[in-house]
């Protein structure tokens, strides 16, 4: 329960933190912490415009999107105090969840019948199908490392300061995690959010035509999904009595957000035909601690 | 001497319920979508007679308990069938299909006669029961029986008929082939490692068998999705998914395998629940599936999926049974398929962290696999869904209402199955723990994961509704308008310029292009013929040169038998 309020918590600052970051790094002076919340807000009291061409699909899939993430968060728990939902091959369950939003998604882009949104989602199904080995290998990493199959057992049991193995170990996954969560929140390198040009977009293109409720649903969505990945970094590190967890728990998704914002300001998107190589680079290298892994325990 | 048993066990029960589920779902399917051949009387008679016939075989094969008359029953059900997909045979493309599954059938006959026979000199009797207690190693005539299901499971490289055969037979069939005539496969395959399961470990090979068995299912399951994304014809693509499908299965099989030749009890239950749990799941979905694509055909005269769109406005219930079933047959929750991938990840993962680390790796490589193929289902059925029914229509189609209830009500009947085992299922678990018990090994725990995962499942539904209800209050008093989809500026509508099949998979086929033009399958067969084409010589037309031929078999099969004697 307790990690899942901190990560709506973290949520709350996470995007404005990223994009404030990029401000001063390209020396603007940039909207505030809470400009996206402001945003969100003001698309939720907004009306709302279907396109003449979406079904009921169109009308759920924001729902389901939304609901997904929200309930994945439910299953990261804050180092060793427990998660809301845990069970073993609950990190199986919140990949195959986050699955289940994208499928949504992506339908409701093919929904509206427009040339652009399913260039998004033909993109957005496959980069996401290539990363998700990705994620799986790392958890298993985790899984033969401590032995156990559920976020709850794996994130009590790892201990980033018993050794320097164990610790540039969580270095590397968490580089690793941060990684996917760019590639899973359509962020640079991948996908830029704030080009101008339909064609070289993948999530926003996908949705161009959710206005009001829905738009600021979906907005709402990735900041807790940025938010959620924050989370699964920081549980790398956690340990000790509940204020040392929240205090690591909070430098780590300040960390994170301020890592993406220099990232995202130093670095060009890649070309749309660079983006399958370098997601299967970041499967092979996770592949490879895995192996490693399996031949030093 | 006796030549005929019947010995019902739970895992005959277990196949005995998906098969009359199915057949009875595709037969008030089947009554109305046949209405559209009212004119056929004559092939419409024996269709039902082929259809009762095929059934009533599938039971008695998951009953007998003797080589003899299971290979009886099982040319019956392989002539049923036949029959059953050649109904249109004033097609010529149909009974060149049909052939094609009639040839295929054969060699699965004579891959298990061989096996059956060896088995037969070994023990002396045809009784599957006296099999078990031979001593001598039998991985030589179970790898033969395997390899005969696996043609009728439609294992790679034995999958060549599946793609051929599901788009000639009327959808009901095709539902009813794909949901539970292939599953016979599987439950051979199941049948003979719980007859050789003592045989095999007390030679030492039932860990290799398991290996290779989990090896060609991961290879069937990637192989298999790989090529549905880009067919074009919906019922081609979902035949492919059969494939793959059926690689999910084989995984199960395989962990069993696995679990019962290095004794992790644990292992063996997950394995064996996650492959019995799926041929369930899959025959729900995938008949649906094919039972929607029959749909689709009858609406729109077309199964080119290129030429279709926009049936959601025509077909909206269609339309809505079609996408459960595809949310399912991806794996994800809160449906049926999730289930039972969750136990097949739960046993890969408990096999990684249990082998050494060379079987790790191959452990890693089949988990790898999994999540690639449930990658590529969504790919796939993002691809069917989104360009079959939603959009706008890319050709002129035939204006069509929603179909009766008649035909509906079977498959709303199994999505109500489908979200039954998703959101409870422990209801299920706990059936097929009798099945465990039955097959010796230890039952799964029902709490924990097994009812957490409904409960998570209940949970998600449960918020996308309160999610829903919050989005109704909010926008209580404000405008909902409908307009134009936002063009990016260009004026011009035209339901050409929306994404084709195509264009959304273009990507991914040029990334994959070494895979789908290897052509393996396609290269065997000619080598085949040329080979077989350099022996042409021996039919020359003259009577001499082929009585000549009878007389030097003969004398070749004396000499043999004074020979081996």
């Amino acid at each position: 329960m307790l990690s899942f309020i901190l990560i709506i918590a973290a949520s709350l600052f996470f995007s404005g933190l990223v994009s404030r970051t990029k401000s001063i790094c390209s020396g603007r002076k940039g909207p505030g912490i809470f400009q996206p919340l402001r945003d969100a807000a003001r698309l939720f009291r907004k009306g709302t415009i279907y396109s003449r061409n979406t079904s009921f699909v169109f009308r759920v899939a924001p729902l389901v999107y939304a609901a997904s993430v929200i309930i994945a968060c439910a299953c990261i728990p804050l180092g060793p105090f427990p998660a809301l939902l845990h069970f073993e091959g609950d990190f199986i369950f919140f990949a195959y969840l986050l699955s289940v939003g994208k499928f949504f998604c992506i339908a409701a882009a093919l929904d509206t019948a427009s040339s652009f949104e399913g260039m998004g989602a033909s993109r957005e199904s496959l980069y996401s199908m290539l990363a998700e080995p990705a994620f799986f290998f790392i958890m298993g990493t985790l899984a033969l490392l401590t032995g156990f199959h559920s976020f709850n057992d794996i994130f009590a049991l790892t201990d980033a300061y018993s050794s320097l193995f164990s610790l540039g170990t969580a270095i590397s996954l968490a580089a690793l995690i941060l990684v996917i969560a760019l590639i899973e929140s359509s962020r640079l390198p991948v996908d830029d959010p704030k080009t101008h040009l339909e064609l070289t977009m993948i999530h926003e293109v996908m949705i161009l035509d959710n206005s009001g409720f829905d738009l600021g649903l979906i907005f709402c969505t990735g900041y807790l999904k940025f938010a959620m990945y924050g989370a699964l970094i920081a549980n790398l590190f956690l340990c000790g009595p509940l204020w040392a967890c929240v205090l690591i728990f909070f430098a780590a998704q300040i960390l994170s957000a301020v890592a993406v914002g220099v990232t995202e300001s130093f670095m060009a998107r890649f070309r749309m035909n660079h983006n399958p190589e370098f997601i299967f680079s970041i499967a092979a290298l996770a592949f490879i601690i895995l192996i490693s892994t399996l031949y030093i325990i | 001497m006796q030549y005929f048993s019947f010995e019902p066990d739970f895992l005959s029960i277990w196949f005995i319920c998906i098969i009359s589920l199915i057949f009875l779902n595709g037969a008030f399917y089947g009554a109305d979508y046949l209405q559209a051949y009212r004119k056929h009387r004559k092939e419409l008679v024996l269709h039902g007679f082929f259809y009762i016939l095929t059934y009533l075989s599938m039971i008695a094969l998951t009953l007998v308990g003797d080589a003899v008359s299971f290979l009886v029953t099982w040319e019956i059900m392989a002539l049923g069938s036949f029959f059953l997909i050649i109904f249109e045979s004033w097609k010529g493309d149909v009974i060149k299909a049909g052939l094609n599954f009639f040839i295929q059938s054969h060699i699965s006959v004579v891959l298990l006669s061989i096996g059956f026979a060896i088995m037969y000199i070994r023990t002396g009797s045809f009784f599957f029961e006296d099999w078990a207690h031979c001593t001598e190693s039998c991985l030589l005539p179970f790898a033969l029986i395997c390899a005969g299901f696996a043609i009728k499971a439609g294992f790679v490289p034995f999958h060549t008929w599946l793609p051929v055969a599901h788009p000639a037979a009327p959808a009901h069939i095709s539902g009813v082939m794909s949901g539970v005539i292939i599953k016979i496969g599987i439950y051979g395959i199941i049948r003979m490692v719980l007859i050789f399961a003592h045989n095999l470990i007390l030679n030492e090979s039932m860990l290799l068998a398991g290996k290779v068995i989990l090896a060609v299912a991961a290879i069937s399951g990637l192989y298999g999705v790989m090529m549905a994304i880009v067919q074009h014809n919906l019922k081609k693509l979902l035949a492919y998914h059969s494939i793959e499908n059926i690689g999910i299965i084989g995984m199960g099989i395989g962990l069993y395998c696995i679990g019962l030749g290095t004794g992790i009890g644990t292992l063996a239950s997950l394995g064996l629940a996650g492959a019995l749990l799926h041929t369930l799941n899959h025959a729900l979905f995938k008949s649906n599936l094919f039972f929607a694509a029959g749909n689709v055909y009858q609406a729109a005269h077309d199964l080119n999926v290129e030429h279709l769109g926009g049936l959601v406005r025509k077909l909206p219930l269609t339309a809505f049974l079609f996408l459960v079933s595809a949310v399912a047959i991806c794996g994800l929750p809160p449906l049926n398929g999730f289930v039972s991938e969750i136990l097949i990840y739960l046993g890969l993962f408990d096999f990684m962290g249990a082998a050494n680390p060379l079987s790790g790796i191959g452990a890693a490589g089949a988990i790898a696999a999994l999540v690639l193929i449930g990658g590529l289902a969504i790919l796939c059925f993002t691809k069917a869904f989104g360009v079959v029914f939603l959009g706008e229509s890319r050709t002129e189609l035939p204006e069509h209402k929603e179909f009766s209830a008649l035909r509906l009500a079977p498959m709303f009947g199994a999505t109500v199955i489908m979200f039954s085992i998703g959101l409870f299922p422990e209801l299920y678990v706990s059936a097929l723990n009798f099945v465990l018990e039955d097959a010796g090994v230890a039952p799964l725990a029902l709490n924990g994961t097994i009812t957490m995962i409904g409960r998570a499942a209940t949970l998600f539904c449960i918020l996308v509704l309160v999610l829903g209800l919050i989005r109704t209050l909010c926008n209580g008093r404000r405008k909902i308008e409908t307009g134009p989809t936002w063009g990016c500026g260009y004026p011009v509508e035209s339901p050409k310029l929306q994404y084709t099949a195509t264009s959304f998979v273009k990507t991914y086929s040029s990334l994959f292009s070494a895979v789908l033009r290897s052509g393996l399958t396609e290269k065997l067969a000619k080598a085949y013929i040329r080979f077989t084409g350099r022996l042409a010589f021996l039919e020359n037309g003259r009577l001499q040169s082929y009585i000549l031929y009878g007389i030097v078999f003969i004398i070749l099969t004396i000499i043999l038998s004074l020979t081996l004697c």
